[in-house]
């Protein structure tokens, strides 16, 4: 008995207490059993993910108003697919989702990767200067919206006063969110500060992964100490790392609260990244049949961008 | 057993009379039934919260209130609208939503109820019976009762007016006394003058005005200055006609003027204001002058800071093709959804009352009844009485189709690219907006 492994424990206790229940069960297969305990899940993601996705690229070809439940439904064919990649705002929000996506991924990842190297050098404090560096990803991002609004605020944030401080320029002669050529680096800041812990605390799984023996090995080789980086921290590191870069390019691209909160997409339509277009198409214009086109293609380029990745990320694994 | 039944009996029965006593007092400790109010979050909010006490004291039907902000507003309720929801049984609704809310069915239409209590539309100010509850416009089918008056108006700050330094100032520069304006050029001057201003030390600027993005901020502002110069949503002799009015000349010269407004004369981050910044910004002794809705003139008025003999205020100035000012405000309509119409129905009775309507006024909401309005005492009522009657004499609302929201969003992004990120001419913006108007009529078919 003392050998058994602990499922088998906790079956024979269940034998114990339900004898009648264990009858039943014996006499089911392996297969039902295995089915019995899919099948909530299945329904539940039938439910809640396929058939909404169906429904939506059914309503992609009609002219379906949510507003408007009493105009008959017509069959529109791929003409929203046309129209949505022949609109120049498309494409502009895509360029501004492009921009934020790129700057926020790259910006996250090497500082990231360098906090996560830092801090895996084991100091004194290490354990409460990476809770420290881990705040600002447990903050909601309505939270940080609202508050990064007045870090920016030109007469009293403290963003433009820290600015003001090193370049000597007046505080208030900046403004990080109405202006078109700060305005988006102004939101690249906020989910740079917000999210490269995130990113920080994979690349620390990373690098724990690494056992010490290779860099011992490599000592005795007399490797230096950027040979030992770029030979087995960075190639080690690396599906992590990608691991990362995945996550968050997938997250920035669906971006909405943050960005909502922070410009609303301003001034003009200088940081109006797709999920803001798609959302005022959505439910502000109630263009349904057009926004589930919309939505359908930006999930359609997330899905494709990710596989192609997905497959370059199982490559360097298999490394 | 016999006596013990006995008083369990008598106990019962002194149980039933103490309850039975308890909820016969007043009609308000009997709420048989509760209605949900839906409506922004603001100041006139509190006083209807106020006011409706009356309602409850007197049915015996008890409200409920949702309020949400009017950044939010009509995100949550259009969708409450659009999903059938039952949450609101009345609503008080923006006037833009009218056409919608009537052509989708979500209105209950109010024209038998109106004959039959007897409430008409002539007992109330044609603008408000026309923007908040007519729908076609100008026909008599009534889906509201105009509720709350509003318009855009502005405060300035009599106080720095009245500054010996300010005065002599202002004479020297511009050749004149300063003074409420008459005219946007008069305004820009007052603005500017302002700007980059020191009062008391503290660093001033020009305006608080409409820069909002996101929802409907940058039209409700920049409007005031569209209509002014001669702007007009389509040819008065042929519906959707825009080419040439939309975009005239004119209308071109109004954008410009408030681009220059925008750049000149408000503070430094005003490039997303709407009603609460500009309420800020005033509050704190930021601006001199603040385009605002009537409907926050009352609590400002009695701020501690910069109310009472320290704020005045001024209706919207005239331009060079006349003068009007933008509708706000709105009526209040029963939900076709709710299963409570008989006494969301008996609500809107009883809000009609004269009575009831006077001390709506009084308690800081704006009555449309004309037996409020034209009383000869309403003009000395509260400081900006008189400035509120004549703004609703010249009123201008947004398009209240259906498609109101798409139409909207096309001009906010329109104007926005333009006034706030220095995209293109005003000539280009205006000619876009007709292009973005014209599709969105098209698709609704439209002929035009």
């Amino acid at each position: 008995m003392n050998e058994l492994s602990a499922s088998s424990r906790i079956t024979y206790r269940a034998v114990m207490v339900r004898p009648d229940v264990a009858r039943r069960i014996r006499g089911l297969s392996d297969r039902t059993l295995a089915w019995l305990f899919i099948t909530p899940t299945i329904v539940l993601l039938l439910a809640i993910n396929i058939f909404p996705l169906l429904w939506t690229i059914y309503l992609s070809f009609t002219n379906y108003r949510a507003n408007r439940s009493n105009v008959p439904t017509i069959w529109l064919g791929p003409d929203w697919y046309q129209s949505i990649l022949t609109d120049p705002d498309i494409w502009a929000a895509m360029q501004v989702t492009a921009h934020f996506v790129i700057w926020t991924v790259v910006i996250e990842t090497v500082l990231g990767f360098g906090l996560a190297y830092l801090i895996d050098k084991k100091f004194r404090g290490h354990g409460m200067w990476t809770t420290i560096i881990l705040l600002p990803m447990m903050l909601s991002p309505a939270v940080v919206g609202n508050f990064w609004t007045f870090l920016y605020q030109p007469q009293i944030g403290l963003f433009n006063y820290v600015v003001a401080f090193f370049t000597g320029s007046a505080a208030s002669s900046f403004q990080m969110l109405g202006d078109v050529t700060l305005s988006p680096w102004a939101i690249v800041i906020v989910d740079a500060w917000m999210w490269t812990p995130y990113v920080m605390l994979i690349c620390l799984a990373g690098l724990r992964s690494i056992p010490d023996y290779i860099y011992e090995a490599a000592e005795v080789d007399r490797a230096s100490k950027w040979r030992q980086f770029c030979s087995i921290t960075l190639p080690m590191a690396l599906p992590f790392i990608m691991l990362a870069v995945l996550f968050r390019g997938i997250e920035n691209f669906k971006m909405f609260d943050m960005v909502n909160l922070l410009t609303g997409g301003g001034p003009g339509s200088t940081t109006e990244v797709a999920s803001i277009t798609l959302k005022r198409a959505a439910f502000e214009s109630w263009r349904t049949g057009y926004s589930s086109a919309f939505a359908i293609i930006l999930f359609v380029t997330v899905f494709g961008l990710a596989n192609i990745y997905v497959k370059a990320l199982n490559k360097v694994k298999s490394r | 057993m016999k006596r013990t039944m006995k008083t369990l009996v008598v106990a019962c029965g002194a149980v039933a009379a103490a309850l039975g006593a308890g909820a016969g007092i007043t009609p308000a400790q009997a709420q048989s039934k509760t209605i949900t109010l839906c409506w922004a979050a603001w100041d006139p909010a509190n006083a209807l919260v106020e006011l409706s006490k009356d309602f409850t004291a007197k049915s015996g039907i008890g409200m409920k209130f949702e309020f949400v902000p009017w950044t939010n507003y009509a995100d949550r309720f259009l969708n409450e609208l659009n999903s059938r929801g039952s949450l609101c049984d009345l609503i008080i609704g923006d006037s833009q939503w009218i056409g919608g809310a009537a052509e989708n069915g979500q209105y209950v239409k109010l024209n038998d109820f109106f004959k039959k209590e007897g409430i008409s539309m002539d007992d109330y100010m044609p603008a408000t019976v026309v923007g908040y509850s007519e729908w076609p416009k100008n026909t008599p089918n009534y889906w509201a009762l105009p509720a709350m008056g509003d318009a855009v108006g502005w405060t300035y700050r009599k106080d720095w007016f009245a500054r010996p330094d300010v005065q002599k100032d202002f004479k020297a520069k511009y050749g004149r006394e300063i003074g409420v304006p008459k005219t946007l050029d008069e305004l820009k001057d007052i603005a500017q003058f302002f700007q980059g201003r020191e009062i008391d030390g503290k660093k001033v600027y020009g305006a608080s005005i409409y820069t909002e993005r996101g929802s409907e901020g940058i039209t409700m502002g920049v409007s005031n200055y569209l209509y002014d110069y001669g702007f007009k949503y389509d040819d008065p002799k042929k519906p959707y006609a825009m080419d040439g009015f939309v975009n005239s000349a004119s209308a071109v010269k109004g954008l410009e003027a408030y681009k220059e407004l925008y750049k000149c004369c408000t503070p430094p981050g005003a490039s997303n204001s709407y009603m609460s910044e500009g309420l800020d910004a005033f509050k704190s002794g930021q601006v001199a002058l603040q385009m605002n809705f009537f409907a926050f003139f009352p609590g400002l008025y009695r701020d501690p800071n910069v109310g009472g003999d320290k704020i005045g205020f001024f209706v919207n100035p005239a331009g060079p093709a006349g003068q009007a000012t933008q509708l706000g405000g709105q009526g209040i309509s029963v939900v076709s959804y709710s299963k409570n119409q008989a006494e969301a129905l008996q609500y809107i009775k009883w809000f009609s009352g004269g009575d009831v309507q006077k001390k709506w006024w009084a308690l800081g909401g704006y009555s449309c009844a004309k037996s409020v309005l034209n009383d000869p005492s309403f003009p000395n009522s509260a400081p900006f009485a008189k400035e509120f009657l004549q703004s609703m004499g010249m009123v201008v609302d947004f398009w209240a189709e259906p498609s109101y929201a798409q139409l909207l969003q096309a001009e906010q992004k329109r104007v926005h690219d333009y006034v706030v990120a220095d995209k293109g001419t005003a000539q280009e913006a205006l000619d876009g907006l007709v292009k973005d108007w014209k599709a969105i009529f098209k698709e609704e078919g439209k002929k035009f």
